[in-house]
């Protein structure tokens, strides 16, 4: 097991990755970034069992159509964590930016505080691959557009923004799939065309509860005090909501 | 577009523009190789065809005076704009813009500054201006009928621009000898307009300077409501409209800027409807009366004038924007990771709602 420690510091992107994809090839597992300022696409793509740990604010799609990866940020990430991203887990220890797993296909990824705009947005799960997001902060507007699968925890608590609704606009517009869990409830106003809030079930409250012990593990937090109020659970209002939209039968 | 040949080997470049602005509160002289260095972190987000700074308070012996720099293709258009000048103004000092030969840089245009002032006497045509509407008259004169642009025409300000990437831009200006209490700086993708040295962000009028980062489309509208306010768009891109739409709205109308940015980013009508009645009909009138001064598209911007700087994003924030705070010092840009490399202890950084700008003024 062997781990590498790279102080990117003025490195370029396109040198930082070829460094780490070279020294996966060679064996390499673990890896430890310091002073990242902006390199983009860190882990991007990489496959398999690997780890990272990133101390600073990494760039833009953090995590890109990686297959596997853990990572824990040290910082804020930006826009574009886990864009489409198959399989592994990412953790950052502060807030993100927008569109926060964008077309997500599996794997997990955890914002221990505030989540920016269209986060989620086109989640899709299939068989075995189900995507998670849990956002420990509040998010904004269109949180879960158009998403087909998987589904997105927003707490609310870690929040720099203590005047905002949870959510902003539209959250979940052209939902087809999957499911938004927001902790105490949101008002109706928030939330996408013919969508409304209802209590979490028993299923849901389990995969609440298993992400909820995780995220309180990650960023050693209180499971209890996250799951003490209740949940409520925004979901597609039909099996084929839009099924008519262009095509009328 | 159509899928080029061998489309597995096209590198697609993926970029958007990158904005980064700082200012002291307390007007402390910030160094210009802090927004040089912030630039260069998001050195990505351009395509080296167009890059440029603003910088305020750098001109303090001349505080009282109009800075003009002005660009033209040859020496012939410079002079052309240099007999308006004279025709209009009293110019106190005029020299070229101290510049450097820099590789990346490819034929630059003569570049030059003059420091003026309107003095009490006027042209008969515009006699009864005041001097700040008679300063816009005569840069909108120069820029539409010679084939100079005056790129700045603020006091004790200036701005820098041209076709390369920022930092070659910065280079060739010289802007690392520069200080000032408020910068913007802009990195250029441009989409729908052509990259070149007038285009370049940031675009200035008197005291405002803006940088933008995205697209107004409703240019054509904002374009035909200024021109009926004297103001012409001559400088082929859509940010230009922001500039003068600013003016207009805060200095000539007195609107403040948090009204002002109302205009640019109303709130939605179902926004409305749930006011109360006297906000229901000041945001109807907002929008009735300014529907053409509003910015429809993508957009973060920064504006900049000698009291204060202001971010700003459209209302569904298609565009990203980072506010931190340390100290008097608050900086604003596309990504934070150029704010972290210029400063590495900040108080607080947030990402500002969409369509509710962030405005930072200097202490008085």
């Amino acid at each position: 097991m062997k781990k590498m420690t790279i102080d990117a510091d003025g490195l370029y992107y396109r040198e930082l990755n070829q460094r780490i994809r070279e020294a996966v090839a060679s064996g390499t597992r673990d890896f430890e970034l310091k002073n990242v300022r902006g390199q983009r696409y860190i882990a991007g793509a990489l496959d398999g069992k690997l780890t990272f740990l990133i101390h600073g604010t990494p760039g833009q799609d953090l995590g890109s159509f990686m297959r596997g990866p853990s990572l824990r940020v040290e910082g804020n990430a930006q826009d574009g964590v886990g864009n489409t991203m198959d399989d592994g887990a990412i953790r950052i220890n502060g807030m993100a930016g927008d569109v926060i797993g964008y077309a997500m296909r599996g794997g997990s990824v955890y914002v221990k505080g505030d989540v920016g705009y269209r986060v989620g947005i086109h989640m899709k799960a299939y068989k075995d691959k189900f995507p998670v997001i849990v956002a420990g902060g509040k998010a904004g507007d269109f949180l879960g557009e158009y998403m087909a699968g998987g589904a997105i925890i927003l707490l609310g608590m870690f929040s720099d923004k203590p005047e905002a609704p949870i959510a902003g606009r539209t959250l979940g517009a052209g939902m087809h799939g999957g499911a938004v869990y927001i902790r105490g409830g949101i008002d109706a106003r928030q939330l996408g065309p013919g969508l409304h809030a209802e209590p979490a079930d028993e299923t849901d409250m389990k995969l609440i509860k298993m992400h909820a012990q995780a995220f309180a593990n990650e960023f050693t937090l209180d499971a209890a005090t996250i799951l003490s109020q209740p949940f409520v659970r925004v979901k597609p209002f039909s099996h084929r909501p839009y099924g008519n939209m262009y095509v009328p039968t | 577009m159509k899928a080029p040949q061998r489309y597995f080997d096209f590198e697609k470049d993926i970029s958007g523009c990158g904005v980064f602005g700082v200012i002291n509160r307390k007007k402390k002289l910030i160094p210009g190789s802090m927004p040089i260095a912030a630039m260069c972190t998001m050195h990505d987000r351009g395509n080296g065809l167009g890059g440029g700074f603003a910088a305020y308070g750098i001109y303090p012996h001349h505080a009282e005076k109009y800075a003009f720099h002005i660009m033209a293709d040859d020496q012939a258009g410079l002079d052309a704009a240099e007999t308006i000048l004279k025709d209009h103004f009293k110019i106190h000092e005029s020299q070229p813009i101290p510049t450097r030969k820099v590789l990346a840089v490819k034929n630059p245009p003569v570049v030059w500054r003059y420091f003026v002032t309107a003095g009490g006497f006027r042209r008969p045509r515009w006699r009864e201006m005041s001097e700040e509407d008679y300063v816009v008259a005569v840069v909108m004169f120069i820029n539409k009928h010679t084939g100079a642009f005056v790129f700045s025409s603020g006091k004790n300000m200036g701005a820098f621009k041209g076709v390369g990437f920022p930092e070659d831009i910065a280079d060739f200006f010289r802007l690392d000898e520069y200080n000032a209490y408020i910068w913007t700086g802009h990195n250029r993708f441009p989409t729908n307009t052509p990259g070149w040295w007038g285009g370049a962000h940031p675009f200035t009028i008197l005291d405002w300077s803006i940088v933008h980062n995205g697209e107004i489309s409703s240019y054509g509208i904002n374009m035909r409501y200024l021109c009926e306010h004297d103001y012409e768009c001559t400088l082929m891109t859509d940010t230009e409209v922001v500039a003068y739409l600013l003016d207009m709205l805060v200095r000539k109308h007195g609107l403040t800027r948090r009204e002002a940015s109302w205009v640019f980013a109303p709130p939605f009508w179902d926004e409305i409807d749930r006011m109360s009645e006297a906000q229901k009909r000041a945001f109807t009138a907002l929008r009735m009366v300014y529907g053409s001064a509003l910015l429809n598209g993508p957009f973060a911007i920064l504006v900049a004038d000698s009291t204060s700087l202001m971010g700003l994003n459209d209302r569904i924030k298609l565009r990203p924007l980072v506010v931190a705070e340390a100290g008097d010092m608050v900086f604003m840009a596309s990504e934070e990771s150029s704010i972290r490399e210029v400063r590495r202890d900040l108080d607080r950084v947030f990402a500002p709602k969409a369509g509710e700008p962030v405005i930072v003024e200097v202490e008085a």
